[in-house]
């Protein structure tokens, strides 16, 4: 699959990595060259340095032929604006917003964006860690 | 009118301003602490501190009653926000945009917010009209796709002498003001004839704008 990823941080890079290494098309944008730093030397993706959420950098990343479009980079906003770019602009087929505030992530869900928000994912982790009973220990 | 504005810089402040001395109820959220002690501090307390893309901060200036919501950052990815978070969130009617980079107009537009502003267009268009190019975007018509021009008709154009009959305008297109060279203007019918140096008002569509170009000054 052809898969462009907005954001070269933590998450972006090691979805990056992991695509590549199965074989997957990627292409990585950030707004910072030094971000790819994250990525490791095998990565055989290309890299675009510009502002994911423009028109004409989507275009350059090949946006308008990919299967997938992952808006992995910090802002919410940033995020919000690049996804709706590459559905509305660019008409990718499968769209993944990163959006860290839930009120937002709701908005944008009912707006049709398909949103992965981190707060609310580890809120659940955090309370089944924090509330899990101890295992029994055997002595 | 309840309005409020998201971002108090130059263009946020001055409208706020403007819209407070008509007689408007404001409030301007802006997240920079001195910005918005320098706006309570000239236009009374009408400034609340906050990110404006954060729905307690807009909830907290009454976003559900607002009339009007104006997106006024420095950030078109902010703006978009704003905007869409007033519809969806809180059911405002109007919201009304500034954009940054007029390249990002084409997603605002997408995402039916149509009554976009972007100042770079504005001062580009009057840069044309200065400079004196023969045809110059003057608005884009609120919630429709259809654009207002100014054309000059060159002395050589191979319109000059004809009737707007025979111009064969392109579809949806309108000649709605003829000034002639003496100052005169006049509300064109299909028998009127263009001067050379006449100044015209057109609506037309973006699409149809090169065409019309051709016909009236003879490039495009």
């Amino acid at each position: 699959m052809r898969v462009v990823i907005m954001g070269c941080g933590r998450l972006g890079s090691t979805l990056a990595r992991e695509l590549d290494g199965e074989g997957h098309q990627v292409t990585v944008i950030d707004v910072e060259a030094a971000a790819f730093n994250w990525l490791d030397d095998s990565f055989s993706g290309r890299t675009i340095v510009g502002p994911g959420e423009d028109i004409a950098v989507q275009n350059l990343a090949g946006v308008p032929s990919a299967d997938i479009f992952l808006a992995l980079a910090n802002g919410d906003n940033r995020n919000a604006m690049a996804a709706q770019v590459a559905k509305h602009i660019h008409h990718a087929p499968r769209v993944v917003a990163r959006i860290y505030d839930p009120e937002r992530a709701e908005i944008y869900r009912e707006l049709g964006i398909r949103v992965v928000n981190p707060t609310t994912v580890l809120d659940r982790l955090v309370r089944d860690a924090a509330f899990e009973p101890e295992p029994p220990t055997d002595s | 009118m309840y309005i409020i504005i998201v971002g108090g810089g130059k263009v946020g402040w001055g409208a706020a301003r403007d819209l407070l001395g008509g007689g408007h109820e404001v409030c301007i959220i802006e997240r920079e602490p001195n910005t918005a002690w320098a706006i309570n501090d000239e236009l009374g307390e009408v400034a609340v501190l906050g990110d404006g893309t954060e729905v307690h901060v807009q909830r907290a200036a009454g976003m559900a009653r607002a009339d009007i919501v104006v997106a006024c950052t420095g950030r078109d990815q902010a703006n978009l926000a704003v905007c869409q978070m007033a519809q969806t969130r809180f059911g405002v009617n109007r919201v009304i945009t500034r954009i940054n980079d007029p390249r990002n107009e084409p997603i605002f537009k997408a995402v039916g917010i149509n009554a976009a502003i972007s100042a770079t267009s504005a001062i580009v268009a009057s840069i044309e009209q200065e400079v004196g190019t023969s045809l110059v975007r003057l608005a884009e018509l609120r919630s429709s796709a259809f654009a207002l021009l100014e054309v000059v008709i060159p002395p050589d154009a191979p319109a000059v002498g004809r009737t707007v009959r025979e111009l064969r305008l392109p579809p949806h297109t309108v000649l709605t003001l003829i000034l002639h060279p003496g100052g005169e203007p006049e509300v064109p019918g299909p028998d009127s004839r263009l001067q050379a140096d006449a100044i015209v008002l057109a609506v037309t569509q973006p699409e149809h704008q090169h065409l019309l170009q051709r016909i009236l000054t003879g490039t495009a």
